[in-house]
């Protein structure tokens, strides 16, 4: 685990924990809310969950964490860019889109959110939006039919409006 | 049993609410057009509606967001039923056009109809663009058609009829057997048949049992879930209730994808609807069934679409799967028998169960009944989801339905059946499309994504990107998918690195075999597949990577050289300015080089050159 840990509020927690009603198989569910809220799942959370709720342990909770590809253990941007490289978009052409982006976020191999936590990176194997191939996801808007030069406006869009 | 609706009353209630809204403007709102822009589109027409006091023909107009049309690549799609008319491509700018040529003045817009890449001519009717007029729709018979998020559009095209009439004949084995009959087989991918599946279950009558419907739609390049889910989720909630019924369940779960959060909020509010009116939740249509559901949402697993996986996952735990038997039906989730269809499927049921088995099973071939959707994608002119007889030809999908191969370019093979799946070539174009005629070719149905490839994809190239899919999302648990998917992917990228040597293609496939007979669950079994179809089919291309170091379609970076034709090159200085790295030097009006040892293969100055005088070889 890297970087700087968020301070955990436990009740918030507490209250999530409640909403799910208190049940261990509503686990991924509880994660999906602690992400929600930290955009990301502090160790701490994690460890209180595990510690908390009948029947898991921290290990438990670490594992089902680590399993999906939906959690992040590192804080994500404020703006989570999902790019897809499934078979449709890859070969329409997903990976000069996926360079532009890092290019223009500074991203390098293994980094995967930039400085100011403003933009995160991931590549997903399918959006289900085949058909405008290639695409880009950012938070839950579709742009569809990108190009390495599309994707630069979008981005520096958001950078605009974030006054950047 | 008693039913306190008369779901025929409701029905035509629902109908003259349909006629209540007079003049009725369709706007795609599924993923694709939503993100093309259809909701401004909506908000225009929305507007200038509601500024006409009367239009020729009715004293009002509602615009409806509707489902997918699967006609994602023509977005933003408006129809206006009663012209029978589709505009494509429409902009927010084009929509006061459409609104005074045609709606207020009876005249089409010339412009936005689909041009035929055949004829090139524009198209009038919705029933004459080849796209549509190909296919038969089934599962997919009111996307598009009716507002996605209203209780009462569904019950108007027939929602929740076969679940009332079914309710009132109170037996449930009769149901089985229309199923069975039908000869409808699982639309996910392993083709099992359903009737079966849920006679098994059926078996455990009595206790606690559930009903889960598999909506983890993670095939690259499938997205019929998806459309079905945000396009008519009522006719998936029917499916699951009838399916409860006939297994005797009373609680079920619909697992979708987290990457769908269309999906997830129709159907919450397709639920809540529902039940709001007793059509789900507690006693049914007033009756003592009784059938609660929730929806899961996914964390991002591809191995979570395998049944016992997707069990784990739903239970709260790491997704994997479990050996079998015990069989869902028998010990699934929680331990109790479980019926577990995916959402095709399920969407099949009501249809079948309103029109009868023997309609469905007039369909299709001696072996594959009804209609199956393919997700059409690729290098093909029109891509979109389509629906069509079990039987009908991969040339016929391709270049009837599909508009053939974009940019004139030459077909090479199409994917089908995702990452499980294999490749079918030229040879194939008229096999028709159902379970034992693609298997007999080592390829699957699957769950009906094709992905059209055309002359300059590199068959290998493919086949390393789907094992890096596979070794990503393999769970771990069984040492020969975990592994072995590993080093395959090793083999395959030293081959397309231009490292390969002979003797690897014996390993891969010693590999491909191994992981085949050592893994548990479906992925690790169907993993080697793309790799086995490309070895035999296209396995010129593998030798022309080992042997002659080069790349046929001129795709793997390692093995490309971008030249320039000097009896072409003008010397106009374009490529060199275009060039990030500096890799190409000369002097105006004079021929220029490319300094091998610079150039990163990037290609910019090959799409930049006004007299194509570059080349790639």
């Amino acid at each position: 685990m890297t970087g700087s840990q968020t301070k955990v509020d436990f009740s918030k927690i507490d209250e999530i924990i409640t909403e799910c009603g208190g049940k261990k198989s509503n686990l991924i569910a509880i994660l999906q809310k602690v992400q929600e809220v930290y955009r990301y799942l502090p160790e701490d959370a994690m460890i209180y969950i595990g510690t908390k709720m009948e029947g898991l342990s921290p290990a438990t909770v670490f594992g089902v964490a680590t399993f999906y590809a939906q959690f992040s253990l590192d804080p994500k941007g404020k703006y989570e860019i999902r790019c897809c490289d499934g078979t449709a978009c890859h070969v329409r052409g997903s990976m000069p889109v996926l360079n532009a982006i890092r290019a223009r976020l500074d991203l390098k191999d293994g980094k995967f959110t930039t400085d100011d936590g403003l933009f995160s990176l991931e590549t997903v194997s399918c959006l289900g939006a085949c058909g405008l191939a290639p695409v880009v996801m950012v938070n839950d808007k579709v742009y569809p039919q990108m190009t390495s030069d599309a994707i630069k406006v979008v981005i520096d869009t958001i950078l605009q409006e974030e006054n950047k | 049993m008693e039913l306190n609706i008369d779901i025929k009353k409701e029905q035509e209630r629902a109908q003259e609410q349909i006629k209540e809204q007079g003049f009725r403007v369709l706007v795609c709102g599924g993923t694709g057009c939503v993100a093309n822009g259809s909701m401004k589109v909506m908000e225009k027409f929305r507007e200038l509606g509601a500024n006409v006091d009367t239009l020729t023909s009715h004293d009002k107009m509602t615009v409806i967001p509707t489902g997918c049309h699967g006609f994602c690549e023509q977005g933003v799609l408006v129809i206006l039923p009663e012209y029978h008319t589709t505009y494509v491509k429409v902009k927010v700018d084009d929509v006061e056009e459409i609104f005074n040529s045609h709606i207020l003045g009876g005249e089409p817009v010339e412009r936005l109809l689909y041009t035929d890449p055949a004829t090139k001519q524009h198209v009038k009717k919705n029933d004459d663009i080849n796209f549509y007029a190909k296919q038969t729709r089934t599962a997919l018979e009111n996307c598009g058609k009716i507002n996605a998020e209203s209780l009462d559009e569904a019950i108007a095209v027939h929602g929740y009829e076969a679940l009332a009439n079914i309710l009132k004949e109170n037996n449930p084995d009769a149901v089985i057997q229309e199923i069975l009959d039908s000869g409808l087989k699982g639309r996910g991918g392993a083709g099992f048949p359903t009737g079966l599946k849920w006679k098994f279950t059926a078996a455990n009558r009595g206790g606690k049992s559930y009903v889960v419907c598999n909506g983890d739609e993670g095939d690259p390049g499938a997205f019929m879930d998806r459309s079905v889910m945000e396009g008519d989720p009522h006719k998936l909630l029917e499916g699951m209730a009838i399916a409860a019924f006939a297994i005797g369940a009373d609680e079920g779960y619909i697992y979708v994808r987290a990457e769908y959060p269309l999906a997830i909020k129709r159907l919450r509010k397709a639920i809540a609807d529902a039940e709001e009116r007793h059509y789900l939740g507690k006693n049914i249509f007033g009756t003592e069934f009784s059938f609660e559901l929730h929806i899961k949402e996914g964390a991002g697993a591809f191995v979570c679409g395998e049944e016992s996986a997707l069990i784990a996952s739903i239970e709260g735990e790491r997704g994997m799967p479990r050996p079998k038997p015990p069989f869902p039906a028998n010990k699934g989730l929680f331990g109790r028998p479980t019926l577990i269809n995916n959402v095709e499927t399920l969407a099949n049921v009501p249809v079948i169960m309103r029109k009868g088995a023997k309609w469905f099973a007039s369909m299709g071939t001696e072996t594959a009944k009804g209609t199956k959707t393919f997700a059409l994608t690729g290098e093909v002119n029109n891509t979109g989801l389509i629906e069509v007889p079990m039987g009908t030809t991969l040339r016929e999908i391709i270049f009837d339905i599909g508009g053939g191969i974009r940019g004139g370019k030459k077909f090479k093979a199409v994917q089908i059946g995702g990452p499980s799946g294999g490749c079918l070539t030229e040879e194939h174009l008229d096999l028709p499309m159902d379970y034992d005629s693609l298997a007999k070719a080592g390829a699957m149905v699957g769950s009906g994504g094709l992905v059209v490839m055309a002359e300059d994809t590199c068959m290998v190239e493919v086949a390393r990107f789907f094992m890096n899919f596979t070794k990503n999302e393999s769970c771990g648990k069984c040492v020969p998918c975990r592994e072995g998917t590993k080093n395959m992917l090793k083999i395959l990228e030293k081959i397309v690195h231009g490292k390969g040597e002979l003797k690897d293609l014996e390993v891969l496939e010693d590999l491909a075999n191994t992981v085949k007979d050592g893994s548990l669950c479906g992925l690790g079994k169907t993993a080697p597949n793309p790799v086995l179809s490309t070895l035999k089919y296209f396995k010129d291309e593998y030798l022309a990577h080992i042997v002659d170091k080069k790349c046929p379609a001129g795709v793997c970076t390692a093995l490309k050289t971008i030249k320039i034709d000097e009896d072409k090159c003008k010397g106009c200085t374009k490529c060199a300015r275009t060039c990030p790295v500096g890799a190409i030097e000369g002097t105006v009006k004079q021929p220029h080089h490319i300094d091998q040892s610079k150039c990163i293969k990037c290609e910019a100055c090959l799409s930049n050159c006004p007299f194509k005088a570059i080349v790639k070889e």
